[in-house]
């Protein structure tokens, strides 16, 4: 494995892990499967996506 | 080529098997001499690595009966909010997350008045046969029923008297958690400006982290985090700036244990009504990172520095039951202290709920539940090393509580001597010192020690001048995600009693109500409150008195998460391998039991409540005063705690009963039926998505794959496929 491609595969897991590329994942997703329907821009899905944390809060365990 | 991989498989196992039993080897013969944490850690891992293998892997396939050709719930019900497929390491990272926190590291610290032999024994044996299995098991079985909750499907498979069990259980744990997890943290940064002044940095960094990822950036967590971190290590040096400073900052920030009580309570309340994306979210991010950035480090520390163990294999007080940190034997307090890294049923409420939503393919189950239940073992074995590692005579002078050691290096040094081990006052000024803290005695709660022992284990690597910062580094990590704990928990135990009381008074149960909101903050609040209050001010010290609680509330989870399992195996036509969860329910149900008996019915004042609350009545009604009160009104307090904590240990005890004889009356109508009770799962359809078992590819996924066409994502109708990344770009 290269330095660039272990860069790359860093950076991807932490995208992921942390929900940064959860965006990404929605509008790939209102393409493929909701090709007719309007995409919300990022500040948008965002805020939907707090106020869906809000509305159903997770524990977190001891 | 098949025969040949299999040798080098059989060649393999046969090594790790070894290791492990040399190291258990190791840690079982030698005596009276120490041993290096080496073999700690060669055991765990190896033993570890043979259950992964082959005992998961068995349930799995004979039990659980898990099948790639089944399309997951994510797949099915894929939107874009939470039914979504997800990468299996990445969902590996957030379960993970989700289930470690505070319990794995304090629990064994607790334990290791017992030596650090039982604990370690317990972490590694009690992990592969019961935390680990309950957290697969639930996991399989909520994902098929589409996610529901622990509650849920208690309510579903054993009846409503059961499920109401669940849920007072569910509430209580919650209540005792918080207030435990609270406490310790109330310990910790007792009389510490530096400690005091890093945490309350926390909260405006939280709060520019919120306003960064809401307003000026939306969504770039990782630039956030990044700049939060910077922000926190900046916060913790500016702590020992400011104690060194002793000026009226470093004033403001001395606080004693009652004040910072309130400051967490009115935090709590604070952390509860806000929206999550000011503090709750941010502060997830931050403590999340810190977490599995230091148990990273943690592990790095000790396979670096190899240290050495200066405690006893087995102290005297596992058989006579008088240790000062936690009273009572070994059989039960051991396995009820240790809790979280061995069997949690807390688990049960993240692996039912948010994970089985996002898995891709049904064996991941294995990795997801299984695998990150033994990684949170293996932090429990670290904290057990990291506990063992600093002198036993500084263990028991931090770990006992004010009552026994007073409040100077002198009577500290006698109380220690008294209890059989030794440390002068000289050492115990010096060990202070080392840490710039004005004193470790009585700092009780588990913390504390547990960062004396990794400021060791670090500073044995970075060199003795970063000692005092490693400390206050791991002060702030445990306290960081403690109060992130505080913060989600003070909300979900918020939500559930809106639903519950929203049953009886509509407008209650709307979630954006908001005096029902800050009615119901408030109730949570003031429940754990008031035992956070009574820990602080107790004068037996709270942690001896409510951690065996928690022990018990968590114990008590476990067993309806493992009723509820066993339910589910017997109903469905597998009695014969029920015992795969009933064993540990039988083991989890004596050991709650017993705990709970010991602590209700116990004739010694020392472990049991009713006892206890007898002695000191007695007294008052004699118009005296008995150590360690010093006044009429500690009296009347030793009184009034006694006797909730006995109430509560009464009523957890109660409540496994219940689940247990409620779920029996179900599992004799099982057997009894001939067919399989109806199946609550729901009905199978097939699968399109081709995604690996386990951590790496294997032959076997990638011949699903090239049976399936070994198309991309963009596959046909009925095709299957693959969402991997890696195994996209090796498909033709």
């Amino acid at each position: 494995m290269t330095l660039r491609e272990a860069y790359a595969g860093v950076r991807w897991y932490l995208r992921e892990v942390s929900g940064e590329s959860a965006y990404d994942r929605y509008v790939e997703h209102m393409r493929r499967d909701h090709p007719d329907q309007p995409v919300m821009s990022r500040r948008d899905f965002e805020q939907r996506k707090m106020r869906m944390r809000d509305e159903n809060p997770r524990a977190r365990c001891c | 080529m098949r025969t040949k991989s299999r040798t080098r498989s059989i060649v393999i196992w046969s090594v790790v098997a070894l290791i492990g039993a040399v190291a258990w080897g190791v840690i079982a013969l030698v005596r009276g001499e120490q041993i290096s944490a080496a073999w700690l850690v060669a055991a765990a891992l190896g033993s570890y690595a043979i259950a992964y293998r082959f005992y998961a892997r068995f349930i799995t396939r004979k039990v659980l009966g898990v099948d790639r050709r089944r399309a997951t719930p994510a797949e099915r019900l894929e939107n874009d909010i939470d039914f979504q497929p997800t990468d299996r390491r990445v969902l590996f990272g957030h379960h993970f997350a989700a289930i470690a926190g505070a319990g794995p590291l304090v629990g064994p610290v607790l334990a290791a008045q017992m030596g650090y032999l039982p604990g370690t024994i317990w972490i590694i044996v009690g992990v592969i046969f019961a935390g680990a299995v309950q957290d697969m098991v639930i996991l399989f079985f909520s994902m098929r029923r589409d996610g529901k909750s622990l509650g849920q499907m208690a309510r579903d498979e054993i009846g409503p008297v059961g499920g109401a069990a669940a849920l007072i259980a569910v509430f209580s744990i919650m209540i005792i958690l918080l207030a435990v997890l609270a406490l310790v943290v109330v310990n910790a940064l007792a009389q510490s400006p530096w400690g005091m002044f890093s945490i309350a940095m926390t909260i405006p960094i939280a709060f520019f982290m919120g306003f960064y990822m809401r307003v000026l950036r939306p969504g770039r967590v990782l630039e956030a985090t990044g700049i939060g971190v910077a922000l926190l290590l900046l916060a913790i040096a500016g702590g020992g700036w400011v104690q060194e400073s002793g000026g009226a900052v470093a004033d403001f920030f001395t606080m004693d244990a009652t004040t910072i009580v309130w400051c967490l309570i009115g935090y709590g309340f604070l952390a509860s009504v806000l929206p999550v994306w000011m503090l709750l979210a941010p502060r997830d991010y931050l403590s999340t990172f810190m977490k599995i950035g230091t148990i990273v480090l943690l592990a790095i520390g000790i396979l670096v520095t190899l240290p050495v163990m200066e405690n006893e294999a087995v102290t005297k007080f596992a058989s006579n039951g008088e240790g000062p940190v936690f009273a009572g034997s070994l059989f039960p307090f051991v396995f009820i202290i240790i809790a979280c890294g061995a069997l949690s049923g807390f688990h049960a409420l993240i692996s039912s709920g948010t994970t089985p939503k996002m898995i891709e393919t049904e064996p991941q189950v294995r990795m997801i539940g299984y695998g990150a239940m033994l990684m949170e073992s293996f932090v429990a074995v670290m904290a057990i090393i990291a506990a063992s590692i600093i002198d036993p005579g500084l263990y028991f002078a931090m770990n006992a509580p004010a009552a026994v050691v007073g409040d100077s290096v002198q009577s500290a040094s006698q109380a220690v001597n008294g209890l059989g081990f030794a440390i002068s006052p000289g050492e115990l000024q010096a060990a202070a010192a080392a840490v710039e803290e004005e004193s470790l005695i009585a700092r009780t709660g588990g913390a504390p020690t547990l960062a004396i022992g990794m400021s060791e284990i670090f500073a044995g690597a970075t060199g003795a001048g970063l000692k005092a910062f490693w400390y206050h580094f791991a002060i702030m990590f445990e306290a960081l995600f403690i109060l992130t704990t505080v913060d989600a928990g003070t909300r979900v135990g918020r939500f559930m009693l809106q639903d519950t009381l929203g049953n009886i008074w509509k407008p209650i149960g709307r979630v954006s109500w908001k005096p029902g909101l800050w009615l119901t903050s408030a109730i949570v609040v003031a429940a754990w409150g008031y035992f956070l209050y009574v820990g602080v001010t107790d004068p037996l010290g709270g942690i001896n008195q409510l951690f065996p609680l928690f022990g018990i509330a968590n114990q008590l989870l476990a067993a309806v998460a493992l009723t509820v399992a066993t339910t589910l195996l017997i109903k469905s036509g597998r009695l014969k391998w029920a015992w795969v969860t009933a064993v540990p329910l039988a083991w989890d149900a004596a050991v709650t039991l017993t705990a709970s008996y010991q602590k209700v019915f116990s004739d010694d004042p020392k472990i049991g409540f009713f006892a206890q609350r007898d002695k000191f009545q007695d007294g008052i009604d004699a118009g005296q005063v008995l150590p360690p009160a010093t006044s009429p009104e500690a009296m009347q307090k030793i009184v009034t705690n006694s006797t909730v904590d006995g109430i509560l240990a009464a009523l957890f005890a109660a409540l496994i009963i219940i689940v247990i004889l409620d779920a029996s009356r179900i599992w004799i109508k099982a057997i009894r039926a001939r067919e399989p009770l109806p199946s609550t799962e729901t009905p199978a359809e097939p699968a399109r998505i081709v995604a690996p078992a386990g951590l790496f590819w294997t032959d076997e996924d990638r011949a699903l794959l090239a049976e399936a066409g070994g198309r991309g994502d963009g596959a046909g109708e009925g095709g299957r496929f693959s969402r991997d990344r890696e195994e996209a770009g090796t498909r033709t």
